[in-house]
């Protein structure tokens, strides 16, 4: 695709904020100790990275899914977990409310989401339903003007640090699979509310992911989005938005095994010559190369279908579904390429083929997107 | 209050720089990008808009295709883009530049508590003339190399970094200040800015917005009003890295004695 001016200069913006501010002892740090980056996570806020395709009533940017794919693509393509620090805010965080919220909910949440000033994240996955997300077994009882929830979410990225979650629970004990669930924002303070430790991770270390139990935590009525036991369609869509988010950082992932794997090929020397001159490295980097235009096009396109108010499910599946793949097709070769020195920390494609790894799984796996796309066309 | 910035598209020289058969610098085939130390310009009126709120207007003498920095300009936050523009003016060198651009910004009108930010130098030219030449015609006081910049009033007290030390200097408005790298850091855009630069008007000055202007007649714009003419150019050879001699006075000029008769160069 080529982009327009506004995009390619939104491009141009990423690139150069990624590959200015994302330092090697910034990345080193943050794989290093896991911790969340609190002034990386301001200094992206400052220039609107939070709210980039949050409306300006909001106080977002006012950028659509394109600009959102954009900016998660140039930051994952420096580093992967950083491109998570802008992305949650503009999709499974924001998107809930934007996609269901009343008008007094989007002006209470959306704006300290947008500035950075808050942190929302969203918690749908349990233990017992990941891919299964009918399966919830969270559940939340009406009681005078409340909702009294009670479960345990797992895997919640961002959890440790947000003030803010979208959690689904069962409303209608008795409705069987996906129905009867339904959506509130849940204060992280409330009494009832506690994280787990942070999980320990193969990859995208620096942005904690960690359970958050819920005892008896009593949910003014205000806080349900959308309808009553509707929650779950609004989930999928969200995830939908959320999917092309994560293709886009899988893009970003795969770029970057290309580019270290283009510069380390003419710079190491075996057999009197760079590797580079040898046809079987050249034709790995070919490959690469392929993939990742190939799979960028897909995220752009699905990105396109997507500010064109089309149905886009299939088309981000199929973004996310190749472009994750691709990304650990990528990464597998541009540790091939380093040989040993590919293996050692020091080099930026072990990262990467860490990185790489999670992107075939969250955010539903590269099987959960084959089923979407196949149910897209069998089941019509 | 005003503050204007004059900015200038270079080409990008961590590309490939290429240079035409007669001499000049093939600019389609590079890729463009604001004058570093212009940047600085611009940050140093944004920063002054933050505090005092008033009005900034950058301009750029250039094809129309400048026309996206400008707007890259106001993306970071700049109020208004000026691309001054026209056949009349190609081929225009420093004093012919300055000539011009001295008579934008005396079109647009310059009021007495107006500033106006230049970069030091360009990295295409680095002849670091059009800023002061651009004072001399509109009759300015002009302070150079500006590494900070206080704004009291209508005083701006000013340190300017020369290659032997510093130099303190206060000047009133209105005035021209050129700005060196180390003033600042210049901020990015805000995806905000970029949504919305695009829906902002550019104004732009040709030949015929200016040419009853005192400062414009065909003798002192474009090629046939400059006095400079360019023979040739090219990249110069690259020098080797240079070799540091330590030790004390006496023990390195040893060294340095030994090593030059060592290559028999003395």
């Amino acid at each position: 695709m080529i982009l327009d001016q506004k995009h390619a200069m939104e491009q141009r913006l990423f690139r150069q904020f990624a590959e200015t501010e994302f330092t090697k002892e910034i990345q080193d740090e943050l794989d290093q100790t896991g911790e969340f980056n609190w002034d990386m996570h301001r200094k992206m806020a400052k220039y609107g990275f939070m709210g980039v395709r949050i409306p300006t009533q909001y106080g977002g940017a006012g950028g659509d899914y394109l600009s959102y794919a954009l900016m998660v693509e140039e930051l994952a393509r420096v580093d992967a977990v950083l491109s998570i620090y802008a992305n949650t805010s503009n999709s499974l965080g924001g998107g809930p409310l934007l996609l269901a919220g009343t008008e007094e909910q989007k002006m209470k949440y959306l704006p300290p989401v947008a500035s950075g000033e808050k942190i929302m994240v969203f918690a749908l996955t349990e233990p017992g339903a990941g891919s299964d997300a009918g399966g919830t077994a969270t559940t939340a009882v009406e009681d005078g003007d409340c909702f009294v929830l009670n479960g345990r979410k797992c895997f919640i990225s961002g959890a440790p640090m947000a003030d803010w979650a979208v959690v689904f629970a069962k409303t209608d004990l008795t409705a069987k699979g996906s129905r009867g669930i339904s959506m509130f924002v849940v204060d992280m303070k409330l009494p009832g509310v506690s994280c787990g430790a942070p999980e320990k991770k193969m990859g995208i270390n620096g942005y904690p992911t960690c359970d958050v139990v819920l005892e008896d935590v009593r949910v003014p009525r205000d806080c349900l989005i959308g309808p009553l036991h509707k929650g779950f369609s609004i989930a999928m869509q969200t995830l939908d938005g959320g999917r092309l988010g994560m293709a886009a950082q899988a893009v970003g992932i795969a770029q970057s095994c290309l580019e270290e794997s283009v510069k380390y090929a003419k710079e190491r020397k075996q057999f009197g010559r760079p590797i580079a001159d040898f046809q079987g490295i050249s034709f790995m980097i070919a490959e690469m190369a392929t993939e990742v235009a190939a799979a960028r096009e897909l995220v752009y396109n699905a990105a396109a279908l997507k500010d064109a108010g089309q149905d886009a499910t299939m088309a981000c599946s199929m973004a996310k579904y190749f472009a994750a793949e691709a990304a650990n097709r990528c990464a597998y070769k541009a540790v091939q390429i380093h040989g040993g020195y590919g293996y050692i920390k020091e080099y930026k494609v072990e990262r990467l083929y860490r990185d790489a790894r999670i992107c075939s799984i969250y955010e539903g796996t590269t099987q959960v997107q084959q089923m979407v796309i196949a149910g897209q066309l069998l089941k019509k | 209050m005003k503050i204007f910035v004059t900015v200038k598209q270079v080409p990008d020289t961590t590309g490939k720089v290429a240079v035409n058969p007669d001499g000049t610098l093939n600019r389609a085939s590079m890729q463009t990008i604001t004058n570093p130390d212009d940047l600085n310009a611009v940050e140093a009126a944004l920063e002054l808009k933050d505090k005092l709120g008033c009005k900034v207007i950058a301009l750029s003498m250039a094809p129309f295709s400048a026309e996206v920095m400008l707007r890259e300009l106001i993306a970071m936050g700049v109020d208004e883009g000026v691309l001054i523009s026209g056949r009349e003016f190609g081929g225009s060198d420093t004093f012919a530049t300055s000539q011009i651009i001295a008579a934008a910004i005396d079109t647009y009108g310059v009021d007495s508590d107006d500033i106006i930010f230049c970069g030091r130098q360009a990295i295409d030219g680095d002849t670091a003339q059009v800023g002061p030449q651009i004072a001399e015609k509109l009759h300015l006081p002009q302070v150079t190399y500006a590494g900070e910049i206080e704004k009291d009033g209508d005083t701006l007290r000013i340190r300017r970094m020369l290659e032997d030390g510093y130099m303190t200097v206060k000047v009133r408005t209105p005035c021209l200040i050129t700005c060196i790298k180390e003033l600042n850091t210049p901020r990015y855009m805000t995806v905000r800015g970029i949504e919305e630069c695009f829906d902002k008007p550019i104004r732009i000055m040709d030949y015929q917005a200016l040419k009853d202007h005192p400062l414009i007649d065909a003798t002192t714009i474009g090629l046939k009003g400059s006095p400079t003419n360019i023979f040739k150019s090219f990249a110069p050879p690259l020098k080797g890295a240079g070799m540091m001699v330590e030790g004390g006075p006496k023990e390195s000029a040893g060294k340095l004695v030994s090593m030059l008769a060592a290559r028999h160069m003395i």
